[in-house]
């Protein structure tokens, strides 16, 4: 039950009209996008009927190109085509080194912490590279669901980080996308299948793709979906399947290791239609055109196959039982397995899955889709399409949030799995006499050294009264949202001062490079930025105009009085003129607040009500 | 004395107490969820996106707060105006002392025994067996809440913390024991 029902402007307040919403996979090889229509969730192809979207950028002197003619490009220009951008996502220039040696991009030396690669298109950070992705998913689900989207939820790995979370959700705002909420990846393929409307139990995702694997032990509970460990092998996919046969091919057709590039790809190619072919046969023929002019023919039988790919597999399986040790279960106490990613159409994946989990693992949806179709059916919702939907998922925070002490050691503030949102007041001191500033290092791991764990941000509490040594009494308060993101807030408490918070995010990108960011791809678009401000603040006028509208023919007898009445409809008044009336976009933001200042007693008596009211047929002494 | 306006237990329509039954407390949690979360405001002004963070961030908090015995009496303490959290709060029961000196030591030459799993599980079943006789104790002395039985709560809020922190140390141990295996 949503406390307001929203409409868009020049939209009835209806409660059963229908908003649009999308779901939205943003994947390492593939994204997609899928929304919910006539009840069903369904993943939308794009014009030419293809649904899967390479996660390829490829920036030209003319444009941008997205997706397959970008991939198609990959091989001629290595250097302005960037895929798999999923891995530099919210990673800074430091982690670079880790990850460098196998990307072919040239990097920009920048004073920002954010890498930027080297472009004809001019430096592109991996936020701007995703949102690319995500405004061309956008497009189709506009294009196809016939009007603007009202919100999105976009999926993330359960192991993001506070940085990679945040840096998802920057790009979404430079595509313009309202984020209703980013939701765990192994989360959404659990609500694909309508494990959330189960009482309770542990559950498993097994995601399998092309170059990754992932595993993630979810433990349903009341309606909070906690994801309890995740693990995988982030270089262990269905391309070390093809490779396998590649190999296997060469050795029967007598190829040495001098074969050229051409004829190694073409092999690859061919195995991997051999093992996609094998999911329905027994068997396959396999021809090879040799270099030497000959053609060489085999056959591949399934049970070969799973010869050659089952010591992969078998990796896999240890992964999986690493990972049940980390959340303290035993393989016969999973009740579901959810099978994600599309090397899980391979039959020998999906019978040693069951016989490691003693269950038969669930596949009725298609692996590639299932993510996107779970975040849709999660949007829909969000968008309030369900006003009767109980469906509430509760997330946790994947990794603890520690500051740095002495010693460079960690002192935990929110332990991981703790429910989110959350918040956590520290209280600090001043140790010099005078002192008005103090810096404050922000973590993210299980690790007891800094070195070993994340680090966030570095925070600088300024305008602390000046006292002597230990006088002051600093409480920051941590707080995480409901996306699993930090937010932080700094007072001192002996004189009631507001310190000032300073956030350098250690890898993300500073508000001001957002901005900037935005401002100069609207540029691009041709856009006037004034009247694109002015019409967004219409457009929340007018959501704030109906929301209020809406709330005072439900509940205003029961919690206003005559006279508190008239104070919210003369505030709904000024606002409606102003809106109506206004040139420029200012007015009507400085309107918004004022009009929240002069209601917010009525917003906050709402939402109390609410709270009574979910409470209200429980007696205190039904529990004595 | 206690202050009703505004606890965690009245939030989730609960009797102040410290026995209290988890499948309701629980079954509450997800009522109040249900109205205050800010998946439910996703598409409404950010007004009362904010206001939805906050109730929800709070309800978390309750339910934390409530659901955890240690927690749960700490938080009890505070309403009848006495503070536990402190670490200067300890105790002078010698005994108390005495024996958790001793766990200590078990735990800490439990490694050299025969079979140094079954031995940390053992002695982890002793340490639980301990903090549930406290929460036994702390719910009759919550009942009789006079100022004599309220000050013994107290005590056992700190015996508490110590029964967990050792707790908390036996289960390091055995997962440096499995790490090792």
């Amino acid at each position: 039950m949503a406390l307001l029902q929203i409409a868009e402007p020049g939209e009835s307040a209806v409660p059963h009209e229908h908003k649009l919403a999308a779901g939205i996979d943003l994947g390492t090889t593939n994204s997609l996008v899928a929304a919910v229509r006539s009840g069903v969730a369904e993943t939308l192809p794009d014009e030419e009927g293809r649904h899967l979207l390479p996660s390829v950028v490829r920036y030209t002197p003319e444009g941008v190109v997205v997706g397959e003619a970008a991939r198609a490009a990959a091989a001629e220009d290595p250097h302005n085509t960037i895929a798999s951008v999923k891995r530099l996502i919210g990673r800074g220039v430091e982690d670079l080194k880790t990850l460098g040696d196998r990307l072919p991009y040239e990097f920009v030396d920048t004073d920002s912490v954010v890498p930027r690669i080297k472009t004809v298109a001019g430096p592109v950070s991996a936020v701007e590279v995703s949102a690319e992705i995500l405004k061309v998913l956008a497009t189709r689900a506009e294009k196809t669901l016939g009007g603007p989207l009202t919100g999105v939820v976009i999926t993330v790995p359960a192991y993001f980080d506070d940085a990679q979370r945040q840096a998802t959700k920057d790009a979404a705002k430079l595509a313009g996308l309202h984020v209703f909420r980013l939701l765990n990846e192994p989360t959404a393929a659990a609500v694909a299948y309508g494990l959330d409307r189960e009482a309770e139990g542990v559950h498993a995702v097994y995601d399998l793709g092309g170059g990754t694997f992932d595993v993630s032990i979810l433990r349903l509970n009341k309606g909070v979906f906690e994801v309890m460990a995740t693990g995988g092998d982030s270089a262990l996919g269905g391309d070390d399947f093809d490779r396998a046969i590649a190999e296997w091919v060469m050795q029967q057709a007598g190829i040495g290791n001098e074969a050229s590039p051409n004829l190694l790809r073409s092999l690859m190619d061919k195995a991997r239609t051999a093992k996609e072919a094998l999911a329905q046969r027994d068997a396959v023929e396999i021809e090879v055109a040799l270099p030497d002019g000959r053609h060489w023919q085999g056959q591949l039988d399934r049970a070969t196959m799973n010869r050659l790919i089952e010591p992969l597999i078998r990796k896999t399986i240890s992964a999986c039982r690493r990972t049940l040790r980390d959340a303290g279960v035993r393989p016969e106490e999973i009740e579901d397995v959810v099978m994600v990613g599309g090397s899980t159409r391979t039959l020998r994946v999906r019978e040693l899955v069951g016989e490691f989990f003693a269950t038969e693992p669930l596949v009725d949806i298609d692996p590639d889709k299932v993510v996107a179709i779970g975040a849709a059916l999660q949007a829909d919702v969000l968008a309030g399409n369900k006003p009767e939907d109980e469906m509430l998922l509760l997330d946790v925070i994947p990794l603890s949030l520690g500051i740095e002490t002495m010693g460079g050691l960690v002192e935990k503030i929110i332990p991981r799995n703790t429910t989110i949102p959350v918040a956590r007041a520290q209280e600090f001191t001043t140790f010099k006499d005078g002192q008005t500033a103090m810096a404050i290092h922000v973590v993210q791991g299980e690790r007891e050294l800094v070195a070993d764990n994340r680090s966030l941000a570095r925070f600088e509490l300024r305008g602390i009264p000046p006292m002597v040594a230990g006088a002051a009494r600093i409480r920051v308060t941590f707080s995480v949202d409901a996306d699993g993101l930090l937010h932080v807030e700094a007072e001192e408490l002996s004189q009631g001062v507001k310190a000032s918070v300073e956030v350098k995010p250690s890898y993300g990108l500073t508000d001001e490079e957002i901005a900037g960011m935005l401002e100069s791809s609207i540029e691009h678009a041709g856009e006037d930025m004034a009247a694109r401000r002015l019409t967004e603040q219409r457009v929340e006028a007018a959501r704030v105009v109906e929301a209020l509208q809406s709330a005072l023919a439900g509940d205003a007898d029961e919690l206003l009085d005559a006279a508190e009445r008239r104070i919210v409809e003369q505030a709904l008044q000024d606002l409606q003129q102003t809106a109506e009336n206004a040139t420029d976009s200012e007015t009507i933001k400085r309107a918004i607040e004022q009009l929240e200042k002069s209601c917010e007693f009525y917003v906050e008596r709402r939402m109390n009500s609410n709270i009574r009211k979910a409470m209200a047929g429980h007696k205190v002494d039904e529990f004595e | 004395m206690i202050d009703l306006s505004r606890n965690y237990f009245e939030l989730f329509g609960l009797p102040v107490g410290y026995t209290l039954d988890p499948a309701a407390l629980a079954g509450r949690y997800r009522e109040l969820q249900r109205v205050v979360h800010p998946d439910r405001f996703a598409s409404a002004p950010e007004q009362e996106r904010r206001l939805a963070l906050q109730r929800a961030t709070l309800v978390n908090e309750a339910f934390e707060t409530l659901r955890d015995p240690l927690r749960r009496a700490q938080y009890l303490l505070t309403l009848h105006g006495l503070d536990s959290t402190q670490e200067t709060a300890t105790t002078r029961d010698a005994e108390f002392l005495m024996e958790q000196m001793e766990l200590r030591e078990a735990l800490a030459s439990a490694a050299e025994a025969e079979d140094p799993g079954a031995r940390l599980d053992e002695l982890m079943r002793d340490i639980r067996k301990m903090i549930d006789a406290q929460v036994a104790q702390l719910a009759v002395l919550f009942e009789e809440a006079t100022p004599e039985s309220l000050e013994v709560a107290r005590e056992a809020v700190s015996k508490m913390q110590f029964l967990n922190k050792l707790y908390n140390e036996a289960e390091a141990r055995e997962a440096e024991l499995e790490e090792s295996l």
